[in-house]
């Protein structure tokens, strides 16, 4: 008798908890209920986000049309990789290699020029590898590598981290595993504080060095040089690939970035907080004639 | 050159010092950690719309989450622990485990059930708060579970005859039980609602630290951080630990109020 009766108070018990769910969480889900098309996932890089940047656009482009922009910012790796499983519906990116790969194999569609800025080379003020005012980036990491200068790479599959690789196939070395090449695995924001700390030389965007150097204490040592060109594309993900993709919406924010309002935006972004633009509009021009 | 690079140094203005100098330079260090306190106030006083907005969905996000953590939790650990049964032992030492779970690996897990082409893709509920409360849960519930279930246990096991004996249903008898152990289970709201408040690794990946909307007081800390923010990021530290402490403070209240009595 007991026994029985204990088992029907346990599962009384579990009803109860079950139904608590029940009534528990669809509360939670109205309490969201946005249309789900008005969702748009923008996948991007840290850079857009750490400068500041998105954060003048994006309520811009809502005020504008309506929709809810959820920005996730990421590495262009990831990004584009978020793009391929259909988990983001246009993506703003920094790695032009790995995006025309990206639309070979039909995951975006519509690549389009959104802006560029520029690679720098940073170390400290000292210098140890003399790299300061070098013209070619890839001569200044010869010599970091000759010198056994220390070097903090991304390591995280970034378009910041992809432009590093690209350079330094060029200078034909190969610093994996080299004691003076450390991987961060962070976000470029960290990976300068990492740099500052351990006074070592990295690769970053303007932007986000710009945004830091207050707190930095590294210096610009190598800049201009047309391999350290830095360009921004908008995608949108291929919705006959990924019907759950938010096409229209996709749409809507990337004619949005390289229409003429949004374009003086960027223009004119930061150049009163650093003196001079974090970014260089580049609707409609062609990704070759870039840096000429 | 090096003469020339420190001068540089001084042209740009700089609110707070080097992190590369925090190190060497003790004053440097008390300064940081008091603009970070200043912006605190500032923060706090000026009633800053977007850190109270943060400030607001961390305690809703976190405190769903522990309140659905304590349903689940609190009933099954009290059944477990009022019942034998087969493999009771490999269950108690599961939950155990699971009091010890990885956030970023639960983040990782709900993340993978819920994106688009996940088994529950269609609710579309990945970078949402929704989301966010449900991986907290998961985060939470062993937590709570793990520790009913050891103050239960920890009763007299003569306590539930006597119980029984003095004419109690056995609902009353689950119910004297649980406010016998009324100390302990407090104390597992605490750890629960402690373990989910402070942790980032699940609300990043499944929120997305969306402005405004999924921005909780733990990822913007991680977000200023690597803005290089170290201010607002110290601020925003403080502002949780306050939040906690508070909180802490009102279940410690009830919790002693009942010892006392």
């Amino acid at each position: 008798m007991i026994k029985m009766f204990r088992k029907s108070k346990i599962i009384t018990l579990l009803a109860a908890v079950a139904l608590l769910f029940a009534l528990a969480l669809p509360n939670v889900f109205a309490a969201k209920a946005t249309p789900k098309q008005k969702n748009i996932i923008l996948a991007t890089t840290t850079s857009t986000q750490d400068s500041g940047l998105l954060d003048v656009l994006i309520p811009v482009f809502e005020k504008q049309t309506g929709y809810f922009v959820k920005t996730i910012a990421v590495g262009s790796g990831q990004a584009m990789k978020m793009g391929e499983k259909g988990e983001a519906d246009v993506l703003l990116v920094h790695s032009p290699d790995a995006e025309k790969k990206f639309i070979e194999e039909g995951y975006g569609i519509n690549r389009r020029l959104v802006m560029h800025n520029d690679f720098v080379i940073v170390g400290p003020p000292a210098d140890p590898a003399k790299i300061k005012g070098v013209k070619s980036s890839v001569e200044a990491l010869k010599r970091i590598a000759e010198t056994k200068s220390l070097f903090l790479s991304r390591g995280d599959n970034s378009g910041t981290h992809a432009k590093e690789k690209t350079l330094w196939k060029k200078a034909e070395i190969n610093p994996a595993g080299q004691k003076w090449y450390q991987e961060t695995g962070l976000g470029m924001g960290q990976t300068l504080d990492v740099a500052a700390e351990k006074k070592g030389y990295t690769l970053t965007d303007r932007g986000t060095y710009l945004a830091l150097k207050k707190n930095l204490g590294l210096d610009i040592l190598v800049e201009g040089d047309a391999a350290l060109l830095n360009i921004y594309h908008v995608i949108e993900v291929n919705s006959a690939k990924w019907p759950k993709v938010n096409a229209a919406g996709a749409r809507d924010f990337a004619d949005f970035m390289v229409s003429k309002k949004t374009q003086q935006i960027i223009k004119t972004f930061g150049v009163d907080q650093y003196g001079s633009p974090l970014f260089f509009p580049d609707a409609g021009k062609k990704e070759e004639d870039l840096g000429k | 050159m090096r003469g020339k690079g420190e001068d540089e140094n001084k042209d740009y203005p700089r609110p707070f010092p080097l992190p590369s100098r925090v190190g060497k330079c003790l004053r440097c260090f008390v300064e940081l950690i008091f603009q970070g306190i200043a912006k605190a106030f500032e923060l706090i006083v000026h009633f800053n719309p977007e850190v109270m907005g943060i400030t607001w969905l961390s305690l809703k996000v976190s405190g769903i989450a522990t309140f659905i953590s304590l349903l689940i939790g609190i009933s099954l650990g009290v059944a477990i622990a009022l019942n034998n049964f087969y493999g009771k032992k490999i269950v108690i030492s599961l939950i155990n485990t699971g009091m010890g779970l990885p956030p970023v690996v639960v983040g990782l897990f709900v993340t993978i059930f819920i994106w688009r082409s996940g088994p529950f893709g269609s609710l579309g509920i990945l970078y949402t708060p929704t989301a966010m409360i449900i991986a907290q849960a998961i985060i939470a519930t062993p937590i709570v579970m793990g520790i009913s279930l050891a103050a239960i246990q920890n009763l007299h096991p003569n306590l539930r005859l006597q119980i029984l004996s003095l004419g109690a249903s056995r609902l009353q008898m689950v119910w004297v039980l649980i406010k016998e152990a009324k100390l302990p289970l407090l104390a597992a709201v605490m750890a629960g609602f402690g373990g989910v408040i402070s942790e980032v690794g699940a609300s990043i990946m499944v929120g997305g630290n969306i402005k405004g909307y999924s921005r909780v007081l733990t990822t913007a800390t991680v977000m200023e951080t690597s803005k290089g923010n170290f201010d607002i990021a110290i601020a925003l530290g403080i502002i949780l630990l306050m939040l906690a402490f508070v909180i802490n403070f009102l279940l410690t209240q009830i919790q002693q109020r009942q010892r006392l009595r």
